[in-house]
């Protein structure tokens, strides 16, 4: 069974045809990359997949279970996690109640009105543990408007992390990095256990192919090629797409 | 009372009210402000024609000169005051509610807390007969300025140059400036354009609904329901919400006077529920 | 250290406001204090949609209002002070829900204009529905409950009542506020995007919001009743809503002092702009402007901002022209969401 598995996913905003006909599929466990030009559709086609958006048409199947339907909020209680391209975290709190916020919206404690948010041991320790593997422990109680891009696309993803989600989905995860923090965010990626799924759309090809293990194209709402790594980069329409031979 | 006297007076009504939210619809279309002055302005405006009538000005001048006079006001607030606050929508609105409660307090002062009624000119006394039923003429020719106003900005709107700017600015703020339309200056004339028609229209209601304090907020609420009913930054919203409005607000009343407002405002409730972007507006992405 | 110093001050404000009607004596002033009282809890109810959830109501009178109204009509009908109480807050947390359920139907300047459309109508009926609301005139009620055999008659019993109940919601509002719901509730206004995508309901989160801020309006708009012991259509009017609005704004939004200090502030202006002039309207329009265009964070933080800057300014340049401070993020005018 797939971990994830789109098909037939079509969506217009007005006459545009953003995603024209989308079928994916990746296995547990796999680390898939998704490349595109500009307007290939890839950020539309994870919101559409995270339920932000409502495809006109197709299914989309979380370990073979129909999500289509299933609204966005409840996806990510069904292990579903994704982080995003422009930064949306929450700028007045701290790294610690910005992970904390994540791991609460998976817990029913998240209706509680008595008790004190932050004094909630459980979250605090497993908020404590995500930073820590993105190494922004030491962090943890500085305003999240005192830190560095770089520091804040970390953060991203240990939100995306905190949730221990079963499928992944990474919005650029390396834009606006230094090279340094490249290497950090790399490491981070590679130590992710293999009982993640990972998808990423990535523009940085260096560090986006060692990464992935399965490529798939996206141009014009379209999947144009997809296979390994090897057979993407030999790919024709590859080399077309992105060389405009 | 007589069904076709009281469908002739929610005509003449919904031509009073479409022109006091055509220049809402405009003003909250294009700036994103829901001007609440705006019930503020229709009864300076009809203060001010007051006041020239009682100097002796005839009724249409004082009625051109008091929407000139409150456009000039209008213009006033939004150079002086709404344009501190570039983007801070919901401080605009604010300042609006400010100047809404200054504006009703200026006009208690200045002429009293008593109704003052407005003469109907000479030549509209009377009645006249339309296919054999006798009509107030009065309420006729309100009926036929609102519409001579509702072609007039109609062909503003569709076929001149500003028509076209104020069209792209409606629909896309951050793209009329990209393409070089001025939009500050297109603010201020728009909101020029809709004080004035505000203020015009409460001198021409005055005979109707005579002015008195508490009038503002009689009449903003009715263009708020018009605006959430047709839509904002949409004339033709604008108009059918009007006429709407207008039958409910006066059948209501003779029907039901003591929930009149309840019958008004349950359409709008209706429209928000199905339809929240208004029956005219682009539902928005 | 500090602990025992917060505790320390809290027990003293406890016992000064405890304490009031003692050494200040007049009964005028005495009632004064019950009436800022009485709008700091409208305010801190107001607050939570206001500040936490970030949605600006213009309706909350109405609310307000339908709880006088509601409890003015039962008592009158004949029913305890027990009933009315109680039938009046149930009655005010339907309406609020049904506020809330047409107002969240837009967000941003939607739910602005469709809260003042809300409480209009709301005014409409006391205006108009004579044979419920006698109109103009209102409804009067000849009592004060007397829980527990306490006359709440004089000016100091009801101001301890009132500070009960002030008190009450204080911490109750406190709770709230630290809660994890109050964290879910910043966080929906702050990114409610991300916030639904984490698994929130944003929807219900803001509902259910909007119910507790309805409770306490709801909950001060009786303390209001039985304060005057009357209630009209300009209980509800758009004047109202907007005054209770500029005791949020000009305090401050999203914190607990700054609708405390908001009230404060507004009530005795207004008991003292009536002594002078007639024109309460006229100067609350201006205030409104005023702190609108100079002071969008709230009088508490923005003369806070003006003193750090005007010393600031003074160590740096012994005579330095003045010209405005930059206004920190979070305020009103912070833009467009």
């Amino acid at each position: 069974m797939s971990a994830l598995e789109v098909s037939g996913l079509q969506k217009s905003f007005g006459g545009l045809r953003v995603t024209r006909e989308v079928n994916l599929s990746v296995e547990p466990g796999e680390r898939r990359l998704i490349i595109g030009p500009n307007g290939a559709g890839k950020t539309t086609l994870f919101s559409l997949i995270t339920g932000e958006l409502r495809p006109d048409a197709g299914s989309i199947r979380l370990f073979g279970r129909e999500i289509v339907r299933v609204p966005s909020r409840r996806r990510a209680h069904l292990g579903l996690a994704r982080t995003y391209q422009i930064i949306t975290l929450f700028q007045r709190e701290t790294l610690l109640h910005n992970v904390m916020l994540s791991l609460l919206g998976l817990s029913g404690l998240r209706w509680n009105p008595f008790r004190r948010f932050a004094q909630q041991a459980a979250l605090i320790e497993a908020g404590r543990a995500a930073l820590a593997r993105v190494g922004l422990l030491d962090m943890a109680d500085r305003p999240l408007s005192d830190t560095s891009y770089g520091e804040r696309r970390r953060v991203e993803i240990a939100m995306g992390l905190a949730q221990n989600p079963k499928v992944l989905l990474l919005d650029e995860p390396f834009a606006g990095l230094s090279i340094e923090e490249r290497r950090d965010v790399q490491g981070l990626l590679a130590s992710i256990p293999h009982d993640v799924t990972i998808v990423m759309i990535e523009h940085d090809m260096d560090v986006a192919l060692e990464f992935a293990e399965r490529i798939t194209v996206l141009h014009f709402g379209e999947v144009v090629v997809e296979g390994s790594r090897a057979e993407v980069v030999a790919h024709p329409k590859t080399r077309e797409i992105y060389l405009g031979e | 009372m007589n069904l076709w006297l009281l469908a002739a007076n929610s005509i003449a009504f919904g031509g009073l009210l479409f022109l006091l939210s055509a220049g809402f619809a405009l003003i909250f279309g294009l700036m994103r402000i829901p001007n609440l002055t705006h019930g503020s302005l229709f009864m300076l405006g009809a203060y001010f024609g007051v006041s020239l009538i009682s100097w002796g000005v005839g009724f249409w001048l004082a009625a051109l000169a008091g929407g000139v006079g409150v456009a000039v006001l209008g213009g006033l607030i939004e150079r002086l005051l709404l344009r501190r606050l570039p983007g801070a929508e919901l401080a605009q609105v604010l300042v609006t509610l400010g100047l809404s409660f200054m504006i009703a307090d200026a006009c208690l002062m200045q002429w009293g807390g008593d109704p003052i009624s407005i003469e109907t000119p000479a030549a509209l006394r009377g009645a006249s007969r339309v296919a054999g039923v006798a009509f107030p003429t009065y309420r006729l020719g309100v009926i036929v300025i609102a519409v001579a106003f509702a072609v007039v900005l109609w062909a503003m709107l569709e076929r001149t140059r500003l028509g076209a700017m104020i069209r792209a600015g409606v629909d896309d703020p951050m793209m009329a400036r990209a393409v070089g339309i001025r939009v500050p200056l297109l603010f201020t004339l728009v909101f020029c354009l809709g004080s004035g028609l505000a203020g015009f229209a409460g001198v021409i209601g005055g005979p109707i609904l005579s002015v008195y304090p508490g009038l503002d907020q009689d009449m903003l609420p009715l263009a708020l329901v018009v605006v959430i009913l047709g839509g904002s930054g949409s004339l033709v919203g604008a108009f059918v919400g009007s006429f709407v409005v207008g039958v409910l607000y006066n059948f209501g009343q003779a029907l039901l006077p003591e929930l009149a407002y309840v019958v008004l405002f349950l359409p709008m409730l209706v429209v928000l529920v199905v339809r929240p972007a208004g029956l005219f507006g682009r539902s928005s992405p | 250290m500090r602990r025992l110093a917060a505790l320390g001050s809290l027990l003293l404000a406890l016992g000064l406001l405890a304490s009031l009607p003692a050494w200040i004596g007049n009964s005028y002033y005495v009632n004064i204090a019950s009436q800022v009282l009485l709008y700091a809890v409208f305010a801190l109810g107001l607050n939570v949609i206001v500040g936490y959830a970030g949605l600006v109501s213009l309706g909350h009178a109405g609310l307000f209002g339908i709880a006088a109204y509601s409890g003015a009509i039962l008592i009158t009908a004949g029913y305890g002070h027990f009933v009315a109480i109680a039938g009046a807050l149930v009655v005010t947390l339907g309406v609020a829900a049904l506020f809330a359920v047409l107002a969240l139907r837009g967000t941003g300047l939607g739910f602005v204009m469709i809260t003042v459309a809300l409480g209009q109508i709301v005014w409409g009926v006391a205006y108009r529905w004579i044979s419920l609301t006698n109109g103009d005139n209102g409804v009067s009620i000849t009592s004060r409950p007397a829980p527990f055999g306490l006359s709440l008659v004089d000016a100091n019993p009801f101001y301890w009542a009132t500070l009960v109940v002030f008190l009450v919601a204080v911490a109750a509002i406190a709770i709230f506020v630290a809660s994890p719901f109050g964290a879910s509730l910043r966080g929906t206004r702050d990114q409610p995007r991300r916030m639904n995508a984490l698994g929130y309901n944003v929807w219900l989160i803001r509902f259910l919001a909007f119910l507790f801020s309805g409770l306490w309006s709801g909950v001060a708009g009786l303390l209001f009743l039985y304060y005057n012991q009357f209630v009209s259509p300009q209980t509800v009017a758009l004047t109202a809503s907007a005054e209770v609005l500029l005791m949020v704004i000009s305090g401050g939004t999203a914190t607990l002092l700054g609708p405390i200090a908001g009230a404060l502030l507004v009530v005795i202006m207004k008991n003292v702009a009536s002594g002078y002039i007639e024109r309460w309207n006229f100067v609350l329009g201006a205030i409104f402007v005023a702190i609108v265009i100079f002071m969008p964070e709230g009088l508490v933080p923005g003369s806070l901002r003006l003193w750090r800057w005007a010393t600031r300014r003074r160590r740096q340049h012994p005579a330095g022209p003045a010209a405005m401070a930059p206004v920190p993020h979070g305020s009103i005018n912070g833009g467009a969401q």
